[in-house]
């Protein structure tokens, strides 16, 4: 990385903090009705599940327009949230989940998405 | 730039970008949009950190990353309260050090590094995202929000792009969810008792939370779940 490039990462940085730092910082949090602390409560759950599905679902060719992805990553993101379910344990899901794929590839019967 | 941004999919796309000779302004235009799911995380935390002191806030900020958020999110509840330090370990230990550490490997190793998604290590961050999400699931409520979280996010993903997709996803997710009556009988758990660490616990990993007295305004009882 260029030297020019540190004050394109100063910028870029600028732009981003008060995203992360403004409802953080903000007075009157504790004075929110119920009704919007229930629906924060419920922006964790959503917000990763949707991380999780455009992750493995939607790749972005360069230069292309967003389209579905096919591919063991889902299986793979499925047998992780099945086992996390079932064994209350995050590590055994992951392990799962990397193993599949790990194996799927190895074996020549999963591809890398580009 | 992974010290000053700290975000993983705006540095690549920036990468990217720049490369193509798309000029600054457009850049740093994308990174706005691309971060501004972080006003998600930074709301959904707000109310488990009000009593932090402002200054801290001001730097725990700059960590909140999807990974920072995710653990500390799930951390929280599970415990059922605050832990300042556990949002530091979460942030510093397991991203900001990691990713910082890593960047400069991939700078001076460059590649000599075998690519990780060979070992299959590229589904690890969704993978993290479904478990953690699967974490908090504790009513029917939540299984919604999931559920229409994942579909928005990529239905408007494929329309518009994947930044706006996940910040749909993550918005009308739990509007969705909240159509969904509590589940009736539920019951209360304010925060920092060792109820809501029994109801959001892992088995063997807090069997028994005794935490301070719960502050006004962190108390639920129409058993929807926890109220940060």
């Amino acid at each position: 990385m260029s030297v020019e490039l540190v004050g394109l990462a100063l910028l870029m940085g600028l732009v981003t903090y008060p995203s992360r730092a403004l409802p953080l910082l903000a007075t009157g949090v504790e004075r929110l009705p119920r009704i919007a602390l229930d629906y924060l409560r419920l922006v964790g759950p959503a917000v990763l599940a949707a991380l999780a599905a455009v992750n493995v679902m939607v790749v972005t060719p360069e230069g292309g327009s967003p389209a579905i992805h096919v591919g063991i990553e889902w299986a793979a993101v499925a047998l992780c949230a099945a086992l996390t379910a079932w064994r209350r344990n995050l590590l055994v899901g992951l392990i799962g989940g990397v193993a599949l794929v790990a194996v799927a590839r190895a074996l020549g019967l999963a591809e890398i998405p580009v | 730039m992974s010290l000053l941004v700290f975000a993983g999919a705006a540095q690549f796309a920036a990468i990217g970008h720049v490369a193509g000779g798309l000029p600054w302004p457009g850049v740093i235009l994308l990174t706005a949009l691309l971060n501004a799911r972080h006003l998600l995380y930074s709301a959904a935390l707000a109310p488990w950190l009000k009593e932090t002191p402002r200054p801290r806030k001001a730097v725990m900020a700059h960590l909140l990353t999807d990974e920072a958020f995710a653990l500390a999110i799930s951390h929280f509840r599970r415990i059922g309260r605050s832990d300042e330090r556990g949002y530091w370990l979460g942030a510093i230990g397991s991203t900001f050090i990691p990713w910082n550490v890593a960047t400069l490997a991939g700078v001076t190793l460059g590649a000599q590094i075998p690519d990780p998604a060979r070992l299959g290590l590229d589904v690890v961050f969704p993978a993290a995202m479904i478990g953690l999400a699967v974490g908090l699931i504790t009513g029917r409520r939540e299984v919604v929000a999931v559920l229409a979280g994942a579909v928005l996010g990529v239905a408007i993903s494929l329309l518009v792009g994947p930044s706006v997709g996940i910040i749909v996803g993550g918005l009308g997710g739990p509007l969705l969810a909240m159509l969904i009556p509590a589940r009736p009988g539920e019951a209360s758990t304010a925060l920092g008792t060792s109820a809501s660490a029994e109801r959001y616990s892992m088995p063997a990993t807090h069997p028994g939370h005794h935490g301070p007295p719960v502050p006004d305004g962190l108390h639920r009882d129409d058993g929807a779940g926890d109220v940060p």
